[in-house]
């Protein structure tokens, strides 16, 4: 008797072991089914390309003259270059505003801080895709009244993404809660001014979060396709998105170079994911607790 | 004092930003929602109360509102095949990792990057119909785009494919925050896989399930990328929001409609989060 129990339920977890391989290898099937044509076609010739099934291997996977032209004369260099310049100078102004907000809301009690704690939090409740049409009304505006030019160019987009946004502020301030205020108190004992404690002290203790803040920042800046799109139309402006989202008029029939374009735009983000894993799962768990 | 000055100094520019390119454009966007105003001129004509009744009149912007039904099932689908696959990943075995990072993967791809490989997905001569062809089903070979209906199906499992490995990630760590001591008293009991999962995991989790079902609606009803760089929101496949872009930008830009748009957008939000956070203190 107890010999068939034991056979019936190694029988029922061979089977849940099947079922759960299955499950899993037909969902990764799923998941890389869209991606295989693409990495195949970027590295066809026009001819292979349409001539060809798309199921069918390249010639060879060493022909990259799809991926020269997808760099230089679809832009994706100059879309790479806006990209980084964007991301490098708005992910520093949102890491140092971000701290600064949340140190002064997590050390300090002051009159106000209440509603400006809640005008943060508030704020993350507007959907930021549709303020876009008054946002795009009032930088127009300020370009013909105040002669500051915001729409198409590179401002506009470092502007909005420089903005302090709560998840940042959260994070920060989280990390702050751990930084015991003993130690702000033994510096000013030992007269250090406050901006001191925050620039010299403070900042360098909070290198996780900001490792955080800026894992989180990167993936959101390098995939928005919206912000550039409306604000950035001008093609010397392009930024990654944007500029593969140009490939679809003069490479309409040659799609072997938008193939390559699209895998010029996930070989770097594939390469940061298999690095950083375990960062960008952790930022996202501590960003999605504050949604 | 010297804390004042610190205070004031460290929250001027985020507070100017918040102010000036959050707070000031949601007012002037109710502001112009009551106006009739092409954008630039300086004339705005009062409009009183018309331009949401243009809005909740017209049959036509009625359907881009019904659109979003397709999305909110597709994420209803997606958060119980999260929560399963999550389920089956929490216990820690040889490759799990490895299919979290898999799962998860397109979720940190480039919208443009995904509305091309699915733009080819679905080409008359692309991946899906050669996937057909090489089964036989040569009969099922079709411009599936332009299909209505079928389309705004196959846009939301484009969704799907993107977002699910989040719900993943999300519910895996939940899961693996329940104490094990739990699962070895059930274990001890006799339950099986099924039962730990409905009578255990799930009640331990409720909460995230329900964070995570209030975000895919926030994200089914403000659903822009796919659709706008797949269809343009042709064929019957547009959004409210490529409805306000296309009404406020088009190219009779009606700023004052679109705006109507994206208030009863705001409106929408704004009661889920209500119900959010009425949750959350129920909890």
């Amino acid at each position: 008797m107890t010999e068939r129990t034991a056979q019936l339920a190694k029988f029922k977890n061979r089977f849940a072991t099947i079922i759960k391989y299955s499950t899993l290898i037909s969902m990764t099937i799923i998941v890389i089914l869209p991606m295989i044509p693409i990495f195949f076609g970027s590295f066809k010739t026009n001819y292979e390309f349409y001539a060809s099934s798309v199921w069918a291997l390249p010639k060879s996977f060493f022909n990259f003259e799809n991926y020269r032209i997808a760099f230089t004369q679809g832009n994706m260099l100059l879309g790479f270059g806006n990209t980084l310049l964007i991301m490098a100078v708005s992910i520093t102004i949102n890491v140092l505003i971000g701290s600064m907000t949340a140190y002064v809301l997590q050390r300090f009690r002051f009159r106000g801080r209440k509603v400006i704690t809640i005008l943060f939090l508030f704020a993350a409740l507007l959907p930021t895709i549709t303020l876009n049409i008054a946002i795009f009304s009032l930088m127009s505006w300020i370009g013909r009244n105040l002669g500051i030019q915001i729409i198409n160019t590179r401002l506009a987009a470092i502007i909005l993404f420089s903005g302090t946004d709560i998840i940042t502020v959260y994070i920060f301030m989280q990390f702050l809660r751990h930084i015991p205020l003993a130690i702000d108190e033994s510096a000013i004992i030992d007269g250090a001014s406050y901006f001191r404690i925050f620039f010299s002290i403070i900042m360098p203790l909070l290198v996780p979060a900001i490792t955080t803040v800026i894992i989180l920042k990167f993936v959101a800046i390098y995939n928005d396709f919206y912000i550039p799109m409306l604000y950035m139309p001008r093609s010397d402006l392009a930024v990654i998105s944007t500029a593969l989202d140009n490939f679809r008029g003069p490479f309409g029939s040659q799609w072997e170079v938008i193939c390559a374009g699209q895998m010029i735009t996930i070989v770097p983000i594939l390469v940061i994911f298999l690095s950083l894993q375990k960062y960008i799962y952790k930022g996202l768990l501590i960003g999605s607790v504050k949604e | 004092m010297q804390k004042i000055i610190l205070i004031i100094a460290f929250l001027v520019v985020p507070l100017f930003l918040l102010l000036l390119f959050t707070y000031l454009p949601a007012f002037n966007m109710i502001r112009y929602s009551f106006y009739r105003w092409d954008g630039t001129s300086p004339e705005m004509t009062w409009f009183g109360w018309k331009n949401y009744e243009i809005l909740f009149r017209n049959p036509q912007y009625l359907t881009v509102m019904a659109n979003a039904l397709y999305y909110l099932a597709a994420s209803f689908l997606q958060l119980f095949l999260a929560l399963v696959i999550a389920f089956i990943l929490s216990f820690k075995f040889r490759g799990s990792n490895f299919f979290k990072g898999v799962f998860f993967f397109p979720y940190l791809l480039n919208g443009v990057a995904v509305a091309l490989m699915f733009l080819f997905f679905f080409e008359p001569k692309g991946t899906l119909n050669t996937i057909l062809r090489f089964l036989g089903a040569d009969s099922a070979i079709t411009l599936w785009l332009i299909k209505p209906k079928v389309n705004n199906i196959l846009l939301a499992s484009i969704s799907i494919w993107r977002y699910i490995g989040f719900n993943i990630v999300i519910f895996i760590a939940s899961i693996q925050s329940i104490s094990p001591e739990i699962y070895e008293a059930a274990e001890v009991d006799g339950a099986n896989r099924s039962q730990i999962l409905w009578r255990i995991v799930f009640p331990n989790i409720k909460m995230i399930v329900a964070l995570n079902l209030i975000l895919a609606v926030k994200g089914a009803i403000s659903v822009f990328e796919v659709p706008f760089l797949i269809t343009g929101g042709d064929w019957g496949t547009s959004t409210f929001v490529i409805k306000a872009l296309n009404i406020t930008f088009g190219a009779n830009p009606q700023y004052g409609l679109g705006s109507a748009f994206a208030v009863v957008l705001l409106v929408m939000i704004l009661v889920i989060s209500g119900l959010q956070k009425l949750l959350i203190r129920e909890e």
